[in-house]
């Protein structure tokens, strides 16, 4: 379960999150939306130890992790997603993941976890993890390295931005599996329909402040009879 | 040959000297071991400077072992190795200066390598440079390679220095004639004070010659390091030269680039960019477990491999 008390955040004289409480039980799938500049990303990367609130706890599975490293709250089997895959240069594809994995694996292993995300595994496996593969690329192999961690709680900032090319339908059996794997939670930062609509719960954010919680059915309603979710999103379907 | 004289071979070449097809084995200014084949002949020159390494026309898949290692304190060690590289041949050369000083004098090797590539001959070319020792005096060395390549050769330079080297002045100077090809890979680590300086100057003369040259390198600590190339193209040809550079501490790197194009159709492209390990690297292996100095090696592992 993980547990957030109290967290705000300000940066450059602007209030991002607003004393947000929030519990997330195991085994179940959230999703959190709201317009742009609602405090979504940032909320995540607190979680996940990239971002350090100002005041507040976090509390996950019982452990205070306010504090904590990022590689800590990794250890303790929390994963992240970026929004922004990064490049490395000399780092392969199969150096990610073995670090992911925390073990030796042979390629075929490797291959495994890489067809998941629907790529064509051994054309990517000794590839650098750079410019030369395109964003969606990058992106799909961003997922694979959070599913090859197995976390407990799996975040997701904005999956489907770059992946054009795959289906979403892929990317929802992705979250199944990691969810089925892990019996643990799953946090994905979206503004499509199709993600909120695989939702056991939606979250929606509102000037760095929690404005609705609640389960899908009674989620969906709000937010596009009140078109939240397009005010100045242009991913919006 | 003694433990320090073997740890010194192993650091400098991946393979073991006297598997290869041919060697010779410089110790402290003096060849102590050969190997020639009817492929490849070895013969020192006649004033002593060095040996002349004679490759027939058409060899195909000889690897050839030129180590030097110096383990005298104080020694400054001046070698001419020139290798005559037969028409349509395919060899590997693996060279390399391992220097052990455990004493207080400085001890220099300057290897002056020079390659003449005959048509359509193809070499492979691995050097590393690497020293040890306690002792106060300086491991410096100072390679200078000049290749001359004809008409359709090709010829990959694979050069590294990751540890223990004081000073380099590492200079490198190629003439590029018709359809050659020049690729050059450079790796450099420097830390403490150590001191490294590169220069390409690589002349494109000939119709479609081509050159690549990437440079990786970290300087750590207070290391100093300067990247220079100067490619001139004289011909309809093509050049792309990539330095990369990861800065950490209080190291410095300097990269000057220079591109001299004198023919409407040489196309010659310089990129370089230095800076620290970007802070999104390191949170990236964070967030898959590493702590901040293991994402740190990681990344200046895989930087330089």
């Amino acid at each position: 379960m993980l547990e957030l008390i109290d967290i705000s955040f300000k940066r450059d004289n602007k209030q991002i999150l607003d004393k947000i409480n929030l519990k997330l039980d195991n085994e179940k799938f959230y999703v959190i939306t709201g317009p742009n500049g609602s405090g979504k990303s940032s909320l995540a990367k607190i979680i996940m130890g990239l971002e350090k609130p100002d005041t507040g706890k976090i509390i996950f599975n019982g452990v205070d992790i306010t504090n904590k490293t990022i590689d800590e709250r990794a250890k303790l089997g929390i994963g992240f997603a970026f929004q922004q895959p990064v490049n490395f240069k000399g780092l392969t594809v199969y150096d990610l993941l073995k670090i992911a994995v925390k073990k030796e694996i042979c390629k075929k292993e490797a291959c495994d976890i890489l067809s998941k995300v629907g790529l064509c595994a051994l054309n990517y496996v000794d590839r650098e993890v750079n410019t030369s593969l395109s964003g969606g690329e990058l992106k799909r192999i961003e997922i694979a390295t959070v599913m090859a961690l197995n976390p407990k709680l799996a975040i997701f900032d904005e999956p489907e931005a770059g992946i054009d090319l795959w289906s979403f339908q892929n990317l929802t059996t992705v979250f199944k599996q990691i969810q089925e794997q892990s019996k643990g939670i799953t946090l994905v930062i979206s503004h499509q329909e199709r993600i909120l609509n695989i939702a056991d719960q939606i979250i929606l954010l509102e000037n760095g402040k929690i404005k609705k919680i609640g389960d899908r059915s009674s989620m969906l309603d709000t937010i596009f009879k009140e078109e939240v979710c397009c005010k100045g999103v242009n991913t919006c379907e | 040959m003694n433990k320090t004289d073997e740890k010194l071979l192993n650091n400098v070449l991946d393979n073991n000297p006297y598997e290869a097809d041919s060697y010779n084995i410089r110790k402290n200014g003096k060849s102590i071991d050969r190997k020639i084949n009817p492929y490849v002949n070895i013969i020192s020159k006649e004033d002593g400077s060095g040996i002349d390494i004679y490759v027939k026309e058409n060899t195909l898949l000889q690897i050839i072992d030129i180590p030097v290692i110096i383990t005298e304190s104080g020694l400054k060690d001046v070698v001419y190795n020139d290798f005559h590289i037969g028409k349509n041949s395919n060899i590997v050369i693996v060279a390399g200066c391992g220097i052990h000083n455990s004493f207080s004098h400085d001890s220099v090797h300057d290897g002056i390598h020079r390659f003449y590539l005959e048509e359509n001959s193809q070499v492979k070319y691995i050097e590393k440079h690497y020293g040890s020792g306690m002792g106060t005096g300086k491991k410096i060395l100072n390679p200078i390679t000049e290749i001359i390549m004809q008409k359709g050769s090709r010829m990959t330079m694979d050069s590294t220095q990751l540890k223990g080297v004081d000073s380099t002045f590492r200079t490198t100077k190629a003439t590029l004639y018709e359809d050659a090809t020049l690729i050059i890979n450079e790796k450099i680590l420097t830390n403490n004070s150590q001191y490294a300086k590169t220069d390409f100057l690589v002349n494109l003369e000939g119709t479609n010659a081509s050159c690549h040259v990437t440079s990786r390198s970290v300087a750590t600590d207070n290391s100093y390091q300067e990247f220079t190339s100067n490619i001139i193209g004289n011909a309809k040809s093509f050049a792309h030269v990539e330095c990369d550079a990861i800065i950490q501490d209080k190291a410095s790197v300097k990269a000057i680039p220079e591109i001299y194009a004198n023919f409407v159709d040489a196309n010659l492209i310089h990129e370089a960019a230095i800076g620290k390990i970007a802070g999104a690297q390191l949170m990236k292996l964070m967030s898959l477990g590493l702590t901040e100095k293991e994402a740190e090696e990681t990344i200046i592992k895989g930087f330089l491999k």
